[in-house]
């Protein structure tokens, strides 16, 4: 099989190769790639819509269905994690500790209760103390990695940035905060319920400024018809609506990340993991 | 050989996206273990989304937001070249492959996890004879 899988790879590698000489050459400003649509989008984007980023203008604008139903696809990924892992049995061996004494107790009956309150505390089996040092860099920066993504969110139109990088950064943030404290930490902060609403609510932003544009009477996510709805220059409606659009996307983005690490850590559980 | 040289400069990109590419490909028809697969899958989409990128790349060119863009008004004096930004379109399309990507890896991380939970291996042969155990059992 791996001689066979070698052959197959060098086979398609070389037709690959040969193909190579058809490309245009590295950087050559003539090639059929940059001439046609790219002109266009580059030479009237900013008389069009007035946001200097392209990438954002053609990303929410130009090409906003796709956009849209990347987001879908998204949230589906969230959904499908949820779906396939989301365990809802209780765990059948449980540990608890007594906090001022470091006293482990283990119940095998899943039927008894511990009233789990100031001294006793619900942990894992493979639980080790966190790391003083990296627990306290983490809870400095979580705030800063979060204030930033909330720039990259907000000021895609300006300049590199946008729902999507902004989105990973914030649920990276949060994963953070999952890995030097523990996952509980994290669920007991931010809770499955809070996710699932989020990451509904981010395809649904983006969906409602679609239909918004349509109940004022132009077609679906034409953002220039928004414009008697916000007290802003008309001429910059369209860089409001990205925006919209691209905190809708940010939103839908962050919930599904943290829902697809917690579910695949813990494995369903949401409890132990990480 | 004299001819090949300059070809290979000219499109060294091309060549080493399609190495690359050809890794992933190896890992995803030759491993025995499934995350190692996803890990080529991985891989392969990495090449794929360079090679978009360099595409759009112009020598000379910055990158695409306009300058002096941010002002609204002036911006519609000067006149904008197209030769002095880069192609924003693979750009974009790449950045929605990106999320794809993420999407499948979370899914096929999420299957993974199930068929370990299922059969306590990730290896191909073992899972294939598990599941013929099991068959056989039935």
């Amino acid at each position: 099989m791996k001689f066979f899988g070698f052959v197959i790879v060098c086979l398609t590698g070389g037709l690959l190769l040969y193909g190579t000489m058809d490309l245009p050459d590295w950087g050559d400003p003539g090639s059929p790639a940059s001439t046609h649509l790219s002109d266009y989008y580059i030479e009237h984007i900013v008389e069009e819509t007035q946001v200097p980023n392209l990438v954002t203008a053609v990303l929410a604008d130009y090409r906003g269905y796709d956009t849209m139903f990347e987001t879908a696809v998204v949230f589906c990924a969230g959904l499908a994690c949820f779906l396939l892992l989301r365990d809802f049995r209780p765990g059948k061996d449980r540990y608890f500790r007594h906090v001022p004494t470091g006293v482990m107790l283990h119940f095998k009956n899943p039927d008894t209760r511990l009233v789990a309150g100031n001294e006793f505390e619900h942990m894992d089996k493979e639980w080790v103390p966190s790391d003083m040092i990296i627990k306290t860099v983490c809870r400095i920066l979580i705030p800063f990695i979060q204030i930033y993504a909330l720039y990259v969110v907000a000021h895609g139109d300006f300049s590199p940035g946008g729902g999507f990088q902004g989105g990973v950064i914030f649920g990276s943030s949060l994963i953070l905060m999952a890995i030097s404290y523990n996952l509980k930490t994290l669920v007991k902060r931010v809770t499955e319920k809070f996710l699932s609403i989020f990451a509904a609510a981010g395809v649904l932003i983006y969906v409602g400024i679609g239909v918004a544009a349509m109940l004022m009477g132009g077609h679906f996510l034409d953002y220039g018809m928004l414009a008697p709805l916000l007290p802003s220059d008309p001429g910059h409606i369209r860089a409001l609506g990205m925006l919209g659009v691209e905190i809708g996307v940010g939103i839908a983005v962050m919930a599904v990340m943290v829902i697809i690490y917690i579910n695949i850590v813990s494995e369903g559980r949401h409890d132990e993991g990480l | 050989m004299g001819d090949i040289l300059p070809l290979i400069v000219a499109k060294y990109n091309f060549w080493l996206y399609i190495v690359l590419m050809m890794i992933g490909l190896y890992a995803m028809i030759a491993k025995n273990n499934l995350m190692k697969k996803l890990v080529g899958m991985n891989i392969f989409q990495t090449a794929i989304i360079l090679f978009y990128v360099s595409i759009g790349y112009k020598h000379g060119a910055t990158i695409p937001i306009i300058q002096g863009g941010h002002g609204g008004h002036s911006a519609h004096d000067a006149v904008i070249h197209a030769a002095d930004y880069i192609n924003p379109l693979p750009h974009v399309l790449m950045l929605t492959a990106i999320v794809v990507s993420v999407a499948t890896f979370g899914v096929a991380m999420a299957l993974c996890v199930r068929i370990y939970q299922r059969y306590q291996t990730l290896e191909e042969d073992e899972l294939r004879m598990r599941v013929s155990e099991m068959i056989t059992h039935e």
